[in-house]
């Protein structure tokens, strides 16, 4: 009886082990597919708008810090080439539940320097971590300003010169929240911040969105005065797909 | 067939009259406000008070919502005239609380605002109703604003016992208030005069001043140095005034209180060691 039922059960026991085999190999190729990218210009058609100059003249600190930079609006920032900066770039459609809530381990920072923020426009994941610091010898608040029946609750915190960072991060989806300092009235940002992987353009309008699986995606880019635009992209396994995307100034 | 008529438009003007401020209540609740309404969690709870919202609505609507609207969103009938502008409820966000920014006031917070009213503003002080009835208003203002019932009210922070006012304390409160950089929007002396203040703008974007302490004895959200504390620890939320708990020590923050005292235009023990002192307001820009 028992001798009967042994090379079933062998035969059994290696298919189990050829599936799993099969599902670590499988495994690898989908971890493979993680290492997919988006990748991508922006660019502003027409003449790009006049930035005007910012008067600090309230904080002398301020003043200085810009005393061979002259310091400027930066709602559209575009540079020689026609590269739009400041857009942040995300996957609005098509991610899995799994994929969208991931959330990435390293903590973007927003600086407040020379009575600007660096980077004006700061992208992050739904519950990601990060930090707001100052490099400046003065006393700033920072102020977030979510839509109040968005889920996502504002404060009002300050920064006196040698504050320590502030980390924190924000529960829900929100493009974008508005940041300002009630002591600098010129002093504004924004908090987009998304779900899944995002990226965002540098001074000549190039981006990466990074980390992105093998599939079919509706891509946003918003930019906060020129509102939003949308393409669809297809990423094949471990392969850079690429998004352009065209603002028109006002 | 005249008595008929007059009869039957008597029926129905009766039932018009009956029904119509029950349709009219009806509205100024969705539906959501409605079940939460329903639900026990409409209530507040002060000591051993326990507030109903439904037991509010009628004293909501008899003396509040001139200012505050039907909606609860601060838009009145008399509200183009006020400035500053009635609490908008919608938004659940509150000036006066015991708890960090960005949370919510507890209950005995809002209880005691509607008590003591709020100084340079057109919020006069309630305490003409019974504290079952504040409870009541607590918990009726409440429905307004989804976030009541999404979240709970934050938990008070500590204040330490106050300490004895010395000389030292009030030189080491004007060295915080340097320091940290108050008088940016309440100016050097105190007098709501600071470099940013002309430009503060609340949460709505609508002008707000920086409070002056040479003109007032009262604060908005109290009088007593407990409360003074409590403004600058947790912020006033919907408002420039940031909190400085991350940056301001506890003890520091007994000192700061003795020194912006002394800046009062009341007599105390602050403004007399100050005077002693011979404390002087220290130029900011003097070192740049």
């Amino acid at each position: 009886m028992k001798n009967e039922h042994t090379p079933k059960f062998a035969a059994a026991l290696s298919a189990l082990v050829l599936v799993g085999i099969g599902a670590v190999i499988l495994n690898q190729k989908v971890s493979a597919a993680g290492e997919g990218k988006i990748t991508g210009t922006v660019k502003l058609s027409g003449t790009a708008p006049h930035m005007r100059g910012i008067d600090m003249s309230k904080d002398p600190y301020c003043v200085k810090q810009h005393d061979n930079n002259p310091a400027k609006m930066e709602n559209v920032v575009a540079g020689s080439n026609g590269g739009l900066a400041n857009v942040v770039l995300y996957i609005s459609e098509g991610l899995t539940a799994n994929e969208a809530n991931a959330v990435p381990s390293q903590e973007p920072q927003f600086d407040q320097k020379g009575c600007m923020y660096v980077p004006h426009v700061l992208a992050m994941d739904v519950n990601q971590k990060f930090k707001v610091t100052s490099s400046d010898q003065t006393t700033h608040n920072i102020h977030p300003l979510p839509n109040p029946t968005g889920g996502n609750i504002g404060w009002n915190k300050s920064q006196p010169p040698g504050a320590p960072p502030i980390e924190t991060s924000w529960a829900n989806q929100e493009v974008a929240i508005q940041v300002k300092c009630n002591i600098h009235p010129w002093m504004h940002g924004y908090f987009v911040v998304v779900k899944g992987p995002y990226g965002t353009s540098d001074d000549n309008g190039s981006y990466t969105i990074d980390n992105v699986p093998a599939g079919s995606y509706t891509v946003t880019a918003w930019q906060e005065d020129l509102g939003t635009q949308t393409a669809k992209v297809t990423v094949a396994a471990g392969k850079p797909a690429t998004a352009d995307f065209t603002f028109k100034a006002k | 067939m005249r008595t008929i008529l007059l009869r039957s438009s008597l029926l129905i003007s009766t039932v018009a009259v009956l029904v119509f401020p029950a349709i009219s209540l009806a509205q100024i609740t969705s539906v959501q406000q409605q079940e939460w309404l329903n639900s026990p969690a409409a209530v507040s709870h002060v000591g051993n008070i326990t507030g109903n919202a439904k037991a509010g609505a009628a004293d909501y609507r008899r003396y509040c919502v001139g200012c505050h609207g039907e909606l609860g969103d601060g838009n009145g009938e008399v509200a183009p005239w006020l400035d500053p502008k009635p609490r908008d409820f919608t938004l659940g966000v509150f000036k006066c609380r015991s708890t960090p920014t960005g949370t919510l006031p507890t209950d005995e917070d809002l209880f005691n605002t509607i008590a003591r009213g709020l100084v340079t503003s057109n919020m006069p002080q309630w305490n003409t109703f019974t504290k079952q009835e504040r409870a009541d208003l607590v918990a009726w203002i409440k429905h307004f604003s989804p976030r009541w019932q999404k979240e709970k009210a934050g938990v008070p922070i500590q204040i330490p016992p106050e300490p004895e006012v010395t000389a030292e304390r009030i030189k080491a409160g004007q060295d915080v208030f340097n320091r940290v950089q108050c008088w940016k929007c309440h100016g050097v002396t105190g007098q709501a005069n600071g470099p940013s203040a002309s430009t503060l703008t609340d949460d709505l974007n609508r002008p707000i001043l920086p409070y002056n302490f040479h003109e007032e004895t009262r604060f908005k959200c109290g009088t007593s140095d407990q409360d003074l504390y409590k403004i600058f620890m947790t912020g006033l939320d919907g408002t420039p005034m940031p909190s400085w708990s991350d940056n301001i020590k506890p003890d520091e923050a007994w000192d700061l209180v003795f020194y912006l005292r002394s800046l009062q235009p009341m007599p105390s023990k602050e403004k007399e060691l100050a005077k002693q002192l011979g404390l002087k307001p220290v130029n900011p820009n003097a070192g740049q």
